[in-house]
């Protein structure tokens, strides 16, 4: 069931320092989300913030509100485990459990939900999860075999198989595709196109060929200037954002021209 | 030799390192590898020689036992005529007592390895550390006065407690020693010994396991508990293992502080709540210095089995150690 994301006034904050400066954004279900901005502009941080995985980072702490759905994610009776559990995570390295096989690796998310996974359901859930992120006949035969065997491209498929695995409403995806070479990149692309049915998708990336290719929605942040906070500048249809941009800052980074 | 080749390397290194013929070698490389490569050898000799002065001395006395070796748990070397040894019970013994302390030792380690590396705050990790490295630095008399002297009368009322509810489980059953200088006691202080070992290795691998992996099992909603048996734990088991392998070896050599806990009887007994058994150590402690004629040889004897045992420990630790390598 995808969901959608509302953020108002947004900060975030690594100790005393104000990495990301008052984000507010609606991200629609059913739809592909791409954050673009230059290097260091707080995308990743504003990412994880939709999750709660910055806590996991020594000091770093947020202002704001994070609405999924109806939902504050971030109320105090809100358990960070269930967070993300149901907004999901593929990271720009692709990180299947080195001691796992490939099957494991698909439930073992899953498994968290659910203790009595009985090996019929198991099998399943890992035919679907696996189909649903186009790997299914490239492994079905060797499933008992380490994760880690994989290429690189096929597993960046297996960690969003085993992020689907569990079903979440949202998924977040930080530069998927940069460890990849451009054949496995063209196949993630076309599964996120795919995924977009069931999902809201967020991507961040640096590829604005990418960005323009799989995305409904363009988000363009970038810093105030060095030492200063990152800022959302603009978000509208992709279509928009990489034509007729409304700010200049925009139309200078699209274009190849900075500063 | 070395300052012949030295000198026109050192004039021509100036020239840049790309003029020097390929295949020729530097003086500090020779060097170097000459020494790492003497110390390999050292090393080996050293082996077969402690292997050979062992089969040498123990010769004598093993043509002459009357009994078989590996299977006779009595220790009467010294009988005219026809000598009667073995080290059935030592053997057995000192591989009871050093896995009761793995036992007991390797989930505490694995407890304590985690608590610092990921739930301690840095400050109370840091202060643990440091009594961790602490305890391993303590000599092994000093563990044994506090074994005897106080462990052992500590240990009584859990011991009686152990032989009341579980004294059906032979390895529990009473009679229970009332001295408490028993096969438990000795294997907890072995224990408390090798914690240290254990803990240091675990702690290592587990700092070592990649934020990646641990963000991806936090990312699919795992706790942080689940995050460690998920991530955490299985990435780190080659290293554990070899901690345990590496606590192991040194709980089978222990001599001190068993001999002054354990009452010894050369018995195999499997009951752990009463005064028997021995282990090869310790009984070379305190049989040696009364030991002649055949006595000294056979325990040589049996000195040349708990090398063996020993021996082949470290080996498994350094294959399951050497295995870590692919993983990481
Ligand atoms: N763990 C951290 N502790 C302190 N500061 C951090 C931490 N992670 C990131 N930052 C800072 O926060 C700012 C935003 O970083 P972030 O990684 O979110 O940028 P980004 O837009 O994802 O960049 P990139 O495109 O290179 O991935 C940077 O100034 C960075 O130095
Ligand atoms: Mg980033």
């Amino acid at each position: 069931m995808a969901k959608r994301i509302d953020v108002s006034g947004l900060h975030v904050y690594y100790g005393d320092f104000l990495a990301v400066e008052d984000v507010s954004m609606t991200i629609e279900p059913r739809s592909v989300t791409a954050f673009i901005g230059s290097s260091g502009c707080g995308k990743s941080t504003f990412l994880r913030t939709l999750n709660r995985m910055h806590e996991v980072t020594p000091g770093a702490r947020v202002q704001g509100k994070v609405m999924l759905d109806d939902q504050d994610i971030y109320a105090p009776d809100v358990d960070p485990v269930a967070v993300r559990r149901e907004i999901g995570m593929v990271f720009q390295r692709p990180n299947p459990f080195p001691t796992m096989s490939i099957y494991d690796n698909v439930i073992a998310g899953a498994k968290l939900n659910n203790k009595r996974l009985s090996k019929s359901e198991a099998d399943d859930l890992v035919e679907r999860s696996l189909r649903g992120a186009n790997l299914w006949d490239e492994v079905k035969d060797r499933l008992g075999k380490p994760g880690a065997g994989l290429s690189g491209g096929q597993q960046q498929r297996l960690c969003i198989a085993r992020a689907i695995a569990v079903e979440p409403a949202v998924l977040l995806m930080d530069e998927p595709c940069s460890a990849l070479d451009p054949i496995s990149t063209l196949a993630i692309e076309d599964l996120i196109s795919k995924l977009k049915e069931s999902y809201t998708i967020v991507i961040v990336t640096h590829n604005m060929q990418q960005a323009a290719r799989v995305s409904d929605v363009t988000a363009f942040f970038n810093l105030a200037g060095t030492g200063k906070p990152g800022k959302l500048i603009e978000m509208g249809e992709t279509n928009k954002i990489f034509t007729k941009p409304e700010k200049k800052e925009t139309e200078n980074y699209i274009t190849g021209r900075f500063g | 030799m070395i300052s012949k080749e030295d000198s026109p390397t050192t004039t021509r290194a100036p020239e840049g390192g790309a003029r020097v013929p390929k295949g020729k070698r530097r003086a500090g490389d020779v060097i170097f590898a000459g020494g790492a490569q003497g110390s390999g050898i050292l090393i080996l000799a050293i082996l077969a020689g402690v292997a050979a002065f062992l089969v040498i001395q123990s010769f004598d006395s093993l043509m002459a036992n009357t009994a078989n070796f590996f299977t006779t748990s009595e220790w009467d070397p010294n009988v005219r005529e026809e000598p009667a040894f073995g080290v059935a019970a030592l053997a057995f013994g000192t591989v009871l007592a050093a896995a009761i302390a793995l036992l007991i030792a390797t989930p505490v380690a694995i407890g304590i390895a985690l608590f610092i590396v990921y739930y301690a705050p840095r400050r109370v990790a840091a202060v643990l550390g440091y009594v961790v490295d602490l305890l391993a630095a303590i000599p092994s008399v000093v563990y044994g006065l506090w074994g005897i002297g106080w462990l052992v009368v500590e240990l009584g009322p859990f011991y009686q407690i152990l032989e009341e509810y579980l004294g059906f489980i032979p390895l529990f059953a009473g009679p229970i020693s009332t001295t408490g200088r028993t096969m438990l006691s000795a294997g907890i202080v072995l224990a408390v010994m090798i914690l240290p070992i254990i803990t240091a290795m675990s702690r290592d691998v587990f700092q070592q396991v990649p934020q990646a992996h641990r963000e991806a099992a936090l990312a699919l909603g795992a706790t942080r508990w689940e995050m460690i048996r998920m991530a955490v734990i299985p990435f780190g088991r080659p290293g554990i293992i070899g901690g345990a392998m590496l606590g192991l070896g040194r709980a089978l050599g222990e001599t001190m502080a068993v001999a002054m806990i354990l009452s010894p009887s050369l018995v195999i007994s499997w009951f752990l709540l009463q005064s028997g058994n021995q282990t090869i150590a310790a009984h070379i402690a305190l049989q040696y210095p009364e030991a002649t004629g055949y006595g000294v040889s056979a325990l040589i004897a049996a000195g040349l089995v708990l090398f063996a045992i020993t021996l082949v420990v470290n080996m498994a630790a350094r294959f399951v150690v050497s295995r870590r390598k692919e993983f990481s």
